[in-house]
């Protein structure tokens, strides 16, 4: 009985399963054969092992679990039949791999099928052990395979050979066992064999010098005479294709000559005269003539220079380029790519049919012309070329523009030779597909930009225009939107006209009308509202005389749901409002972006981490993770009844508030550092989603609009309201006091504890008390606002080790508002001779109805340990 | 190793015949078959016959209603595959005598058989269309 074509129901099956009108109907047939199979299984039904498992490959291959077969599998390949170890074989290599254990029991079996006196069992095995072995079976029974490759049938030599193929790449060790059999598989006639031969020698030359030396040595000579056979052979009914003789033995011949002649001039010289043959007598009008020219033009490239074969190679690649035939064209495009680093000039010829190609309506086509053209790009042909791609880009397929835009961005940055060039053509690929554009590249536009303080009033005026003319492209916006809120008073006074530029007249309000067009688009995303937020708030000190609308726009968001633009535009309301006298220095024009810094960060995220952290260390004593961005923001809310007048002048503050200046507190060895650290938190405070990596660098953190983002304002005010100790508000909250450490170093600018003729009419408490540590609290309250007190925290130290690293942190309910400002110290001495001081103000909005409640933590080191202490204060005074 | 899979698919995308010579799991490798029957079966005639995906070349040919593709490796030489293709269809063909999607869904093992012995762990076996037939009409006639 014939199992593959025995019994009705492998048909009936197949019937059902075509049947089937939707998958829900095909995975209930499957289910029931499953099913009916498992049972077949379970009964150890001899008969219909063979057809189950028939059914089971047909299963597999529609995509359903059958590992339940596996071992059915080995069950059929032990049986004594043919047909049943026919099936059973084929069956080990569709459903198994050589990952699963099961496969170690088929070991024996194989072994002893290699060795089976019937010569198709041994074919079986081969082709089996070829497909699937893993490293362990190939060391077990890789003597049997040697030996099979001197077998007497040439059918078996040739899947001896393949099976090889897997063996020396699964064990490389055993590779120099078969150079031997290999050098005699290469003299062979039979075609089957040769080709195998070719390939197991190609393989073993890849993987071992030792190997690729004795071929070149010895059958270089022998095969080109191979080569030389074939290719003038007579007609050969069994091989002949399109009236050329295997046309895949000539392919696979090729390619090992490649191998043989890369990097040796003998060998290449050897095979010069049969390379010239084949590129110049080879039919080129049917497919497998020009297969053989493509491989021969593959292997005259990789071989040592010939000048005469090169120029014959380009030839043939210009005449696959003209055809007419798209498969032609797309392998010449291919070879031209590795032609270019053998004769770059040659491919420069073909520039303009190249270029032709990238608008070619196949995108296989034109995604490798595309790549081609990004190669040809050099400094003299970077403008043509580029005019050519930009041209293309508005014409071009939707889903074609990520990757052109992508290289066109990418020769732009790499071979713009002037500034206002590049400019241009970014503003031309912004309007046309800012959408594609990736927010790094837009960061390095407004790095140039920044740079390029001769072109700010023709950029600014430029992107006005474009802005004008759609505004459509998030990227656009965004960079017309930063630019504008840097340079609008240049774009409103034409600035620094340039010759080729068309005067325009924008007034104060057409500019701010743009930024409140970017703000209220429909489709601007949360970065592009934050950018649009500040870029109002830099506008309003530029233009005084629109001030107010602009704080209209601004307090239209103090109620939005993300936190992150409500935040924005409370505080920027509050900078308009009461805080004038520093408004402008507040909002200054952004220093120049450092170019270096901005392609180091580019370079790698994993150096600039490296980097940073040194500097953030420097700069907080307490060497907490996160610098930097709680305290900014801490300062910066203003909510609290007044922020302390600063005796210095206001500008200083703030810009020491925004951690431009930060570098007097730090010690002079680490001034630069924190400087720079200090710059970046600026840079993304006031450029915020241009960040290419938001979290490369802690400082940028927070004000980088990520998903995990903190958010430090409202989980300090939200600290008590979860009574379970929240893991935010300790995340908010340890690098305030760091920082404030830091502002404490600015001789008087911190405001010292203010003593604005308040007297101290409330009891001092004890606030909290442990057995290393005593806390104590005296409150004042600031005279005509009962809602305020001011407390002044003093820290003892009963120990009699001395505290460093100390930190404290305090957190209150929402009801209340905290200000910390800085301590006077993160030492504390032992035995409680010296304290630290630290002044505390609290607004109670709800005065008269609810006390002050507190919640504390405290972080130092003794003795170079982490100590830990919190706790809650309840107790105190009623009335504050 | 040229060649990582061979599939047989219909025009609807279903598919007829999968071989593959790397191991994938079977979701992987629905995945796969999906994302290439999507890109590989929108194309028109006109278009070349090679589709990158992936880290890999896509070589397919049609024939009536049954979509060849042959995943390679980006160095494999895409004409050859298919001449290979071709050359796989002739060999059915002389087998099955103008081989269409039934033949291969009814005789799914012969087919396979007769891809085993023209490919063999990614690479060509045999390229003669009676030594690839032999073993399979010795099993027929036998049985």
């Amino acid at each position: 009985m014939n199992p593959f074509s025995s019994g009705t129901r492998l048909r009936d099956m197949i019937r059902a399963i075509r049947a089937c009108k939707t998958a829900a109907e095909e995975r209930a047939v499957v289910r029931k054969e499953c099913a009916a199979i498992r049972a077949a299984i379970n009964e150890n039904d001899q008969e219909y092992r063979h057809r189950n498992l028939a059914k089971l490959m047909f299963i597999h291959m529609l995509g359903y679990p059958t590992h339940f077969g596996q071992m059915e599998c080995l069950k059929l390949i032990a049986s004594a039949g043919f047909p049943e170890k026919r099936i059973g074989y084929l069956g080990l290599m569709l459903l198994l791999d050589e990952r699963q254990e099961v496969l170690m029991l088929v070991t024996n079996s194989l072994k002893q099928d290699l060795n089976h006196n019937n010569q198709y069992i041994v074919g079986l095995a081969l082709c089996a052990l070829g497909n699937i072995c893993s490293a362990e079976m190939a060391r077990d029974l890789a003597p049997e395979v040697e030996r099979l490759l001197q077998f007497r049938d040439p059918n078996i030599r040739k899947k001896a050979a393949l099976c090889s193929i897997r063996i020396i790449k699964k064990v490389p060790d055993l590779a120099e066992n078969f150079i031997n059999p290999t050098a005699s598989l290469l003299k062979e006639k039979h075609h089957g064999v040769l080709i195998t031969g070719i390939q197991l020698c190609t393989d073993l030359c890849k993987l071992c010098p030792e190997a690729l030396e004795y071929f070149r040595k010895r059958c270089t000579e022998g095969l080109v005479k191979t080569l030389k056979d074939i290719a003038n052979s007579p007609y050969a009914p069994e091989y002949d294709i399109a009236g050329i003789t295997d046309p895949f033995l000539h392919i696979r011949l090729l390619r090992l000559l490649r191998v043989l002649g890369q990097g040796d001039a003998d060998a290449s010289d050897c095979m010069n005269d049969i390379l010239a043959q084949v590129a110049t007598k080879t039919e080129s009008n049917k497919n497998a003539g020009n297969a053989i020219l493509y491989e021969c033009v593959e292997t005259i490239m990789s071989i040592e220079d010939n000048g005469g074969l090169r120029v014959l190679a380009i030839n043939i690649l210009g005449r696959f380029l003209s055809n007419r035939d798209n498969n032609i064209r797309y392998v010449a495009l291919n070879m031209l790519m590795k032609a270019m680093s053998v004769d770059t000039q040659a491919v420069q010829r073909h520039r303009a049919t190249i270029l032709e190609c990238v608008k070619d309506s196949d995108a296989s086509i034109r995604k490798r012309a595309l790549e081609l053209v990004y190669l040809l790009v050099n400094e003299t042909n970077v403008k043509p070329l580029t005019k050519e791609l930009i041209d293309y880009l508005e014409v071009s397929e939707l889903e074609f523009k990520g990757d052109l835009t992508a290289k066109i961005c990418s020769i732009v940055e790499k071979f713009s030779p002037e500034k206002i060039w590049y400019i241009d053509q970014m503003l031309k690929v912004l309007s046309e597909a800012g959408n594609f554009v990736k927010d790094d590249v837009c960061h390095a536009l407004i790095v140039l930009i920044s740079n390029a303080s001769d072109l700010h009033g023709y950029t600014v005026r430029a992107l006005y225009r474009a802005f004008q003319a759609s505004s459509e492209q998030e990227s656009l916006v965004r960079v017309a939107v930063w630019c504008i809120g840097e340079y609008g008073d240049l774009l409103v006074n034409n600035v620094g006209m340039l010759d080729i530029e068309d005067p325009i007249t924008v007034t104060e309000s057409d500019a701010v009308d743009v930024v409140e067009t970017a703000m209220k688009r429909d489709t601007s995303d949360l970065t592009t509202k934050a950018m649009a937020l500040i870029a109002l708030l830099k506008l309003s000190s530029r233009f005084p005389s629109c001030s107010e609308r602009i704080r209209e726009i601004i307090v239209q968001h103090k109620g939005n749901f993300v936190l992150e633009l409500q935040q924005r535009s409370i505080e920027f309301n509050s900078v308009l409002e009461k805080h004038k006298n520093i408004r402008s220095a507040l909002v200054e024009r952004m220093p120049v972006l450092d170019e270096a810094t901005f392609s180091g960060r580019k370079a790698g995220s994993m150096a600039l981490t490296v980097s940073a952290s040194p500097a953030s260390s420097l700069k907080v004593p307490n060497g907490t993770a996160k610098p930097l961005a709680a305290p900014l923001v801490d300062l910066l809310d203003l909510s609290s009844d007044d922020a302390p007048a600063p005796s210095s002048s206001g500008g200083d503050f703030l810009q020491d508030l925004l951690g431009v200046d930060l570098a007097p507190a730090s010690t002079p060895s680490s001034t630069s550092l924190a400087t720079k650290a200090g710059a970046d938190a600026l840079l993304d405070l006031l450029s915020i989603g241009s960040t290419p990596v938001p979290s490369s660098s802690p400082a940028v953190d927070i004000f980088s609009l990520t998903e995990d983002k903190k958010p430090p304002v409202t989980t300090t005010l939200d600290g008590l309201s979860s009574p379970s100790a929240p893991p935010p508000h300790a995340a908010s909250q340890p690098a305030a006091a760091p920082i404030l450490d830091l502002l404490d170093g600015l001789s008087s600018s911190p405001p010292a504890p203010v003593d604005n003729g308040t007297s101290p009419a409330y009891p001092s408490i004890v606030a909290f008390e442990s057995s290393y540590l005593r806390i104590n609290f005296s409150f004042t309250k600031p005279t005509g606002n009962l809602q305020a007190t001011e407390i002044q925290a003093t820290f003892t130290n009963l120990s009699q080790n001395v505290y460093t690293d100390f930190i404290f942190q305090a957190a209150v309910p929402k009801f209340l508002q905290l200000h910390l400002d800085p301590a006077s110290g993160n030492t504390l001495s032992a035995g409680g001779n010296e304290s630290i001081k630290q002044t505390l103000r609290i607004t109670n909005s709800q005065h008269g109805k609810k006390s002050l409640v507190m919640r504390i933590r405290i972080t130092y080191k003794m003795n170079g340990k982490d100590m830990l202490e919190e706790g809650q204060i309840n107790n105190f005074p009623r009335e504050l | 190793m040229g060649i990582r899979f061979i599939l047989m698919v219909n025009k609807q995308g279903q598919t007829r015949l999968a071989q593959y010579y790397e191991y994938l799991t079977l979701e992987e490798r629905r995945a796969l078959e999906g994302e290439i029957v999507r890109k590989c079966l929108a194309r028109t005639e006109q278009q070349c016959s090679f589709v990158e995906h992936r880290n890999y070349k896509i070589v397919y040919r049609r024939y009536a209603s049954l979509f060849f593709l042959v995943g390679v490796d980006n160095d494999e030489n895409e004409l050859a595959i298919l001449e290979f293709i071709h050359l796989l269809v002739e060999t059915m063909d002389r087998h099955f005598g103008n081989v269409c999607e039934l033949d291969i869904m009814f005789h799914l093992e012969k087919a396979h058989f007769m891809l085993e012995e023209m490919v063999m762990n990614g690479c060509i076996v045999e390229t003669s269309k009676s030594n690839i037939l032999m073993p399979i009409q010795l099993m027929d006639k036998t049985s």
